[in-house]
């Protein structure tokens, strides 16, 4: 019998403790395939983040770790230095990434680890119950914003692709989305590329994805994808923010 | 069994933690037991700088030095801070360049060199330091002037070897300051 | 022989750490330890190593982390507040089971608090210093000779009993220089199955994690983990008894405050004071049975600390409160003299039947800072 569709063999059997509708599967699964893909599991090492995907390694076949919140992208710089040899990658929410890590982030960014970073950004802390984070939009009504978020109260969300591209460091710097099936095609394509820029040495590699957050959004999953297209996209548009090794292909043409 | 607890002091910049690792290496070379301890911090940086120095034949105790068998006092701030400190019988070295006061105690030995302008006069101005530190070699029992150059070339980096000699120099004149 | 070299105390756990074989450092500046970091950065780009300056405390500890589960040794190095920073780290690194080598060369607090030299993070290094039950090896050299010869064995304990072995160093320790010698490190090293090294495709994930939501799992891990801290109280408790064969009063001190302690001590033996010194070198697991045994012979103890009184709970825990126990401080970068040890001495000299004469030493406040 011919196979037509199978899970990737990067993601264990463990069955996903996320909510219904929420894309978490739909991302470790194109991070999964990407490994696969490149035939890079057995030398992959995954930091996983606090926050929706702590339980991360449990999913992931790869040899993995818990960082402590916010810290994956130092975690991971402390693996790569000593395997240079090995593929490291980050999976971190909003939270994690922007907010409390973000020195982290924007450190290993800048000295252009040689690591991938995905960056699930649902505009929310899953985890604890959906409080505000460092990318929730203007006016969303959050747990801990009850009454919208207030920028003249708690300032403005964070872009951080285009912050990061402000950097001299990094390699790549891509926001991506998986509310429908052309954006989860570019994403799994953008993913792939962050890891393989990792095998060629080219360094930070990292991917946004946009995504959602249905439970915690007060939503139907598919209100939520509808959502992310109206209201997510326009404040953190899809694009390539930084492609380094592009750009000099492109210059020297 | 001989202890000597050497207290040196000065203004930051004089070279005081420099002429205490040259007492501290010539103490390594002739075998003796050595501590060094610096005072470390914003001090280094133009305030009070000072270094204290043991040598023994036994293992060192404490490397903090309360009662000293020498001072040298490279200004006026460091004398008056540290001269009742230091044990009767013991040694006061001055730079009575910079310190013009009296050293008013009778129970202690008072050398008085004016050291920062032999220094000057010897075409070596940054090197006071040293030239102290010949006058200690000369009048402490404990030390011998003997591996002087083997010392200063352990202190100084290869590259700076040139150094050695201006370090002998006004080693020199230190020892041979008659006052 | 080895040749005898001058180093700085901070200089010595450095070199001392990459002939254990320590080939990755990750650190951050803070006076009094910037040595360890400044060394780091000029050897190990020379010897196939990585020195890197991270952008935080923070940083640097959760870089330990990653390459200590990738299974290299790996270390960093920092004063008090730098501590403070990092003990979140210490934490996941404790309750994640895998061996880091940290050093605290302690400067005066708490806050900001000074440059000089102090024992005050006596209690953040020997209870844990971060959040959870956990212990750390605490190692408290009392020379520079030290700084190297209980760094090798701190990595050395470190990668045996998968935990962080830690120098509790002060800044006296750390910015003096003695002659020192390197005889060759007895680097004992050992298998690391745990360590992510990438599956090959031949073997199950390996998963470095210190997350249990079951409490009953969570419990079982921190039951083994405590088990395993019984064989180091077992096993790798070190101190130094000077003078305690027929002492009548015991001074306990450790670090640079034993080197004051033992001048006086032998003060005390010139005055016909039969004093002794016990110095703790490893003040986790503490040296409690030495203690209990020179309860049965010493008619007090004098605890001499550079801060407020902390090692002395554990003294008068130790002793289980049979004998007087008094404190000889001084705090906030100042160090106590010999003499006002020997004044501590003589007070607990003049003790009769384990009591104190009335008036006393009665505690840390009225009695510490003279």
């Amino acid at each position: 019998m011919a196979v037509v569709f199978q899970k990737p063999h990067a993601l264990t059997d463990a069955v996903l403790h996320y909510c219904p509708g929420c894309p978490h599967g739909i991302i470790h699964r194109l991070v999964a395939e990407a490994i696969d893909h490149l035939g890079i599991e057995g030398e992959a090492i995954g930091v996983a983040p606090v926050g929706c995907a702590v339980m991360a390694y449990d999913y992931f076949n790869c040899d993995m770790i818990e960082a402590a919140h916010g810290r994956a992208p130092a975690t991971a710089t402390g693996i790569k230095r000593c395997r240079p040899d090995n593929i490291v990658f980050t999976y971190q929410g909003d939270g994690d990434l922007a907010s409390i890590g973000m020195a982290e982030t924007v450190h290993a960014a800048a000295r252009n680890e040689n690591i991938t970073v995905i960056f699930v950004n649902n505009a929310i802390y899953g985890m604890t119950g959906g409080q505000m984070a460092p990318t929730s939009l203007p006016g969303q009504v959050t747990q801990t914003s009850p009454y919208g978020r207030d920028v003249n109260h708690c300032g403005w969300p964070i872009r951080v692709c285009e912050m990061l591209a402000t950097l001299e460091g990094p390699e790549y710097v891509h926001r991506v989305a998986v509310n429908n099936v052309k954006n989860v095609k570019a994403a799994g394509k953008a993913i792939q590329k962050a890891f393989r820029n990792q095998m060629d040495r080219k360094g930070f590699s990292l991917v946004e994805v946009v995504s959602a957050c249905p439970t915690n959004w007060g939503m139907t999953p598919q209100k939520a994808l509808e959502w992310v297209e109206s209201d997510m996209i326009p404040y953190y548009p899809l694009g390539v923010y930084k492609d380094r090794s592009a750009a000099k292909e492109g210059e020297s043409k | 069994m001989k202890t000597t607890q050497i207290l040196i002091a000065g203004f930051g910049g004089q070279g005081i933690l420099f002429a205490g690792k040259f007492l501290a290496y010539k103490g390594l070379l002739e075998d003796l037991q050595v501590s060094w301890l610096p005072s470390y911090g914003p001090e280094m940086r133009g305030g009070t700088a000072n270094c204290n120095v043991i040598l023994s034949d036994d293992p060192v105790g404490s490397p903090i030095i309360t009662d000293p068998d020498v001072l040298i006092a490279m200004n006026l701030p460091s004398l008056q801070k540290y001269v009742d400190a230091v044990v009767p019988g013991g040694q006061i070295y001055v730079d009575s360049t910079l310190i013009g006061e009296k050293v008013e105690r009778a129970d202690v030995e008072v050398y008085c060199i004016p050291a920062t302008q032999m220094a000057n006069d010897a075409g070596v101005p940054t090197l006071a330091n040293m030239v102290m530190m010949g006058h200690v070699l000369k009048n402490n029992p404990e030390l011998t002037f003997d591996g002087t150059e083997a010392t200063v070339a352990r202190l100084v980096p290869p590259a700076k070897a040139q150094l050695v000699e201006l370090n002998m120099k006004a080693l020199q004149a230190g020892r041979d300051y008659e006052g | 022989m080895a040749e005898r070299v001058l180093m700085k105390g901070n200089e010595a756990i450095a070199e001392a750490a990459i002939r254990a074989g320590c080939r990755h450092y990750f650190g951050y500046p803070i006076t009094p330890q910037t040595e360890v970091a400044a060394y780091m950065a000029k050897k190990m780009p020379r010897i196939g190593g990585v020195f890197l300056q991270a952008e935080s405390e923070i940083a640097s500890i959760n870089m330990v982390y990653g390459a200590a589960a990738a299974g290299f040794r790996v270390m960093t190095s920092s004063s008090s507040p730098g501590i403070s920073l990092k003990s979140e780290g210490l934490s996941y690194i404790a309750g994640s089971d895998v061996p880091a080598f940290v050093v605290n060369v302690q400067r005066g607090g708490p806050g900001l608090g000074g440059i000089q030299p102090s024992q005050s993070d006596y209690f953040q290094s020997t209870k844990g210093g971060g959040h959870g039950d956990y212990r750390n090896i605490v190692l408290a050299p009392a020379s520079v000779q030290e700084m190297a010869s209980l760094t090798v064995r701190g990595f050395n304990l470190a990668d045996k009993y998968r935990m962080t072995a830690m120098i509790l160093a002060d800044g006296t320790i750390g910015q003096m220089m003695e002659p020192i010698t390197f005889e060759d490190a007895q680097v004992e090293t050992c298998d690391k199955p745990w360590a992510l090294t990438g599956t090959g495709m031949q073997r199950r994930h390996n998963i470095v994690n210190s997350l249990y939501l079951q409490p009953d799992e969570l419990e079982r891990k921190n039951f083994e983990r405590y088990e395993r801290y019984r064989t180091v109280e077992e096993n790798e408790v070190l101190y130094e008894a000077y003078r305690m064969e027929d002492a009548e009063i015991c001074v306990v001190a450790f670090g640079i405050a034993s080197r004051v302690a033992k001048n006086a001590v032998a003060k005390a033996r010139q005055e016909g004071i039969k004093a002794g010194l016990i110095r703790p070198i490893t003040l986790w697991p503490f040296p409690s049975s030495a203690l209990r045994q020179a309860a049965d012979q010493v008619k007090a103890f004098v605890s001499v600390e550079l801060n407020m009184g902390q090692m002395i709970e554990d003294i008068r825990l130790a002793i289980e409160c049979t004998r007087p126990v008094s404190l000889c401080c001084r705090v906030g970068g100042m160090i106590p003299s010999p003499d006002q040890v020997l004044a501590s001495i003589q007070a607990a000299a003049g003790c009769r039947d384990g009591r104190l004469p009335e008036g006393q030493m009665t505690s840390p406040a009225q009695k510490g800072v003279n």
